[in-house]
């Protein structure tokens, strides 16, 4: 019998280990977390220039690795997630919310910058438990603003996989993927950028 | 016939649906939508099962022949 056209494996179907691989090197060195930037500003690019959502179709490792764990580890219930989690106010609300945190962030790594307050060796979960990261940081040849950013953008991957885990866990496996920030803004621009017929 | 169709004010367009289907018959439309091509889908519900955000469903469709 002919093999169907999804049945080609491809290099980045495996980006899935790229997500574990990222956590564990923020455990052992906090500069590590400036790596997930790829993960922001890659699917901005496919977005913006190539008005598409390629990255999140077959590139992003979070939601694979969720396929990975929630279908091939079946730690999934696969259940229907509820239907405010798709819906727009949802996840435009969501998108806002995630956005002003990470200008919190941004913030907050300019307050080291600037001197107003010094590096805190830290991770925060859920935007609130304070859990002590000192081993991930022994001061680098870098000032410390850019570990500062490194631990709050830490805090951000980690807390928005563990969301995702939740959901995985409890209703289908990349429930996330429909109220993920990065996927509801290049979603947005895509939107935009078809009506134009560019 | 029993074909797949996309509620596409609902879809989130993160291709899970694509990936999964084994007649390749789903594209993901300028990042905006599932696109389902009815020709090639044979409605086993593959794609229904995976889809996240439930807009994806399969149901009773009319044949037009094509």
């Amino acid at each position: 019998m002919k093999h169907t056209v999804n049945q080609k494996t491809h290099w980045y179907d495996y980006l899935w280990i790229w997500s574990i691989i990222y956590f564990a090197l923020g455990f052992f060195n906090i500069l590590f977390a400036w790596l997930g930037m790829i993960d922001f500003i890659l699917p901005l690019i496919f977005a913006i220039v190539g008005g598409n959502k390629w990255f999140c179709n077959h590139m992003c490792g979070r939601g694979q690795l969720f396929w990975v764990l929630g279908r091939k580890l079946k730690c999934s219930r696969g259940k229907k997630a509820p239907k405010w989690i798709s819906s727009k106010w949802f996840r435009y609300g969501f998108l806002a919310f995630f956005l002003t945190m990470f200008g919190t962030m941004v913030f907050q790594t300019y307050l080291v910058f600037s001197g107003a307050e010094s590096l805190r060796k830290a991770i925060k979960l859920f935007w609130t438990f304070k859990v002590p990261w000192k081993w991930a940081y022994n001061g680098s040849t870098f000032p410390d603003w850019v570990a500062q950013f490194g631990f709050g953008f830490y805090s951000l991957m980690l807390t928005s996989t563990l969301i995702g885990l939740i959901v995985m866990v409890l209703y289908k496996e990349r429930t996330w993927c429909s109220f993920c920030p990065m996927g509801t803004m290049t979603q947005g621009i895509c939107k935009i950028k078809a009506k134009k017929g560019a | 016939m029993k074909k797949a169709a996309n509620d596409t004010g609902r879809c989130v367009a993160c291709g899970v649906c694509a990936l999964q289907c084994p007649r390749g018959a789903i594209s993901i439309y300028r990042g905006c939508y599932a696109d389902v091509n009815i020709s090639m889908c044979v409605g086993c519900g593959i794609c229904e099962k995976a889809c996240p955000a439930g807009s994806i469903v399969v149901r009773e469709t009319e044949d037009t022949g094509r």
